[in-house]
């Protein structure tokens, strides 16, 4: 097991180190530098010139890289220009919230997507199937903040159930916390839910007809004991594979339904320093969002590897 | 002498019986025909009716603001008196625009990184590798990082996606090239002494063309997805020029009191991608019928 675990991680070196590259490259590339970002239009070229080489940016391209790739370990990811705090701080003040939605949408979207995906596969070809099939079609067709906008109009505004927008932190005691963030989680699940659904049920329809499923109902095991204890176990590693997958999207989801229910978290930062071109920080948040979805891929195929003992083994 | 006169008779028979089962397999895919008509006439009204219409998408009318849909604006208005209607179909001009450029340029590199990376082994680690942490990085903050540095403009919105998308792409053409690579006639004709670039060229690339395609209308439509959220953030194509998502993120500061510009918009959003996938679903099981029969298992 040990063996495996580190050649999993040995396999992630060439990938971060891409990963690094390009993350640096898109601060490097700014044509004129990233003062020209950061100064706008009324800037002067010098003082374009001055805050370029203030930042380090005259240095040779390999000199600059290995200087923030060690400032990236050392945890020294640049200074945030208008909010006038280190890139690192400004995240983790912002990490919070959004945290909170992911973790309660991913919560969301689990709850919706393996019963109707088990229940579409185990009754394939019927009408219910059929309505999974459609309904999860639509899903992927909707971005999230689409659907935030729409579930906002019917539940926030024309039922009045929920509050339209706004956050309350933990502090304010976890039924409040839950209450505002009910709507956008609610909208990024189901936008989740949509291709974990389909993905179940794909996965659930591959092992239904292995022979031994056939075997436990021909030993006259209860249909239930068949679909949870025989099933659902065998397409436990697809499934928990698709939900590490995803992860990516269900984080630049969050990002983006933020930003319409004013919750503040790295989609709020992110689009504030977007509107500021605040470049540091945007390639901060990029970074330390590809760090975690890399590392969750990671715990996915180590669970994986547990799971499925074949794996270990077998091809890689 | 006979038979050579029977030959061609037998050869049309073949070919008319070869377009009846292409027929009768179009027709089992309602999925495929109903994305392509969809999507027809959403390129159709988007390309026609502004040409035709003398509406001017960026008119303000003052006296005019967030008027629901009636007779004179039938999508109704927006928070500075612009037609609404006529916004969301030159929002679709560049939707369509973004998604089809994407999905061409991303189509063509992907092509030749995926086909040369399946055959030199050596440009196949390096692409692989740099392929590997492009998809490592979430697609849409890979854009918006780039749109950062780049600045909003329409081509840089197609210059990040396109680097966004090409990976996958390469991915999907690299894995169907090897398994053509392998093949006896390739192998036949490097035998025979055919160039690297003809083998590639002529003989790798027509197996790789059917996945390219089904690849190509799910980058379209993930482009557009990721057009609207990119100028939903104010990242992507820049106002007053009208797209999905710019329309929808000026909308979110009216959403409460006028549903009809998340509506329309938004509507006219769903439609667009739907139809896409659909014509995706469809083609990759009007293009590998094994695939469908797999899938109804």
């Amino acid at each position: 097991m040990l063996s495996y675990i580190l050649k999993r991680i040995l396999s992630l070196l060439p990938v971060l180190f891409v990963v690094s590259v390009v993350i640096f490259l898109v601060v490097y590339l700014i044509p004129g530098g990233p003062a020209t970002a950061m100064l706008g239009l009324e800037a002067s070229a010098q003082q374009i010139e001055e805050l370029n080489a203030q930042l380090g940016f005259d240095r040779p391209f390999l000199v600059q890289y290995a200087d923030w790739l060690a400032g990236v370990f050392r945890g020294d990811w640049g200074q945030s220009y208008f909010l006038d705090v280190p890139v690192l701080t400004a995240i983790a003040e912002y990490f919070g919230p959004t945290l909170s939605l992911a973790i309660l949408a991913q919560v969301v979207s689990l709850v919706f997507a393996i019963p109707m995906g088990m229940l579409a596969a185990y009754k394939r070809g019927t009408a219910v199937d059929l309505a999974t099939v459609s309904i999860s079609l639509l899903g992927t067709a909707i971005p999230g903040f689409l659907l935030s906008m729409f579930f906002m109009l019917f539940f926030g505004v024309y039922l009045q159930w929920l509050p339209v927008a706004g956050y309350a932190p933990m502090a304010q005691g976890l039924g409040e916390h839950l209450r505002y963030l009910a709507l956008p989680a609610l909208s990024l699940g189901v936008v989740q839910a949509a291709y974990i659904t389909r993905m179940t049920r794909s996965a659930l329809l591959d092992v239904l007809y292995k022979n031994y499923i056939r075997t436990a109902r021909a030993k006259g095991l209860r249909e239930s004991a068949i679909l949870f204890g025989q099933a659902l176990k065998n397409a436990a590693p697809t499934i928990l594979t698709v939900v590490g997958q995803s992860f990516g999207s269900l984080v630049t989801g969050t990002i983006v339904t933020e930003t319409i229910f004013n919750i503040p978290g790295l989609g709020m930062l992110t689009m504030s320093s977007i509107n500021q071109r605040d470049v540091f920080v945007i390639q901060g948040v990029v970074l330390f969002v590809t760090v975690i979805y890399v590392l969750v891929n990671l715990a996915v195929d180590i669970l994986y590897g547990l799971v499925d003992p074949r794996i270990q083994l077998g091809r890689q | 002498m006979s038979k050579n006169k029977r030959a061609p008779a037998m050869g049309a028979a073949i070919v008319r019986e070869q377009r009846l089962l292409r027929r009768a397999r179009l027709l089992n895919n309602p999925g495929l025909i109903i994305g392509a008509v969809v999507f027809l006439l959403i390129v159709l009204a988007a390309l026609i009716i502004p040409a035709v219409s003398s509406v001017d998408p960026n008119a303000m009318e003052v006296t005019q603001r967030l008027k629901p849909p009636s007779a004179q604006h039938i999508f109704g208005t927006d928070e500075f008196g612009r037609d609404l209607f006529i916004r969301v179909l030159y929002g679709a001009r560049s939707s369509l625009v973004v998604g089809g450029a994407v999905a061409v340029f991303s189509c063509l590199l992907g092509t030749i990184i995926g086909v040369y990376a399946s055959y030199f082994k050596v440009l196949d680690h390096i692409l692989m590798r740099i392929c590997d942490g492009l998809i490592a990085i979430p697609g849409i903050l890979l854009a918006i990082a780039l749109m950062a540095a780049l600045g909003a403009s329409n081509w840089n919105v197609i210059l990040a996606l396109t680097i966004v998308y090409t990976p996958s792409v390469a991915r999907v053409v690299r894995s169907s090239a090897l398994v053509t690579k392998n093949q006896t006639y390739v192998e036949a004709a490097k035998v025979q002494g055919a160039t690297n670039g003809r083998i590639l060229w002529k003989l790798i690339l027509p197996s790789v063309i059917s996945p390219l395609t089904v690849q190509a209308s799910y980058i379209f439509a993930q482009a557009i997805l990721s057009e609207a959220s990119l100028s939903f953030l104010g990242a992507g194509i820049p106002a007053p020029a009208a797209s999905w998502g710019n329309i929808l993120q000026a909308s979110k500061q009216v959403v409460q009191k006028a549903s009809w510009t998340v509506i329309f918009p938004g509507g006219a959003l769903i439609l667009c991608v739907l139809s896409l996938s659909l014509l995706g679903d469809g083609l990759r099981d009007y293009l590998d019928p094994r695939t469908a029969g797999r899938r109804r298992k």
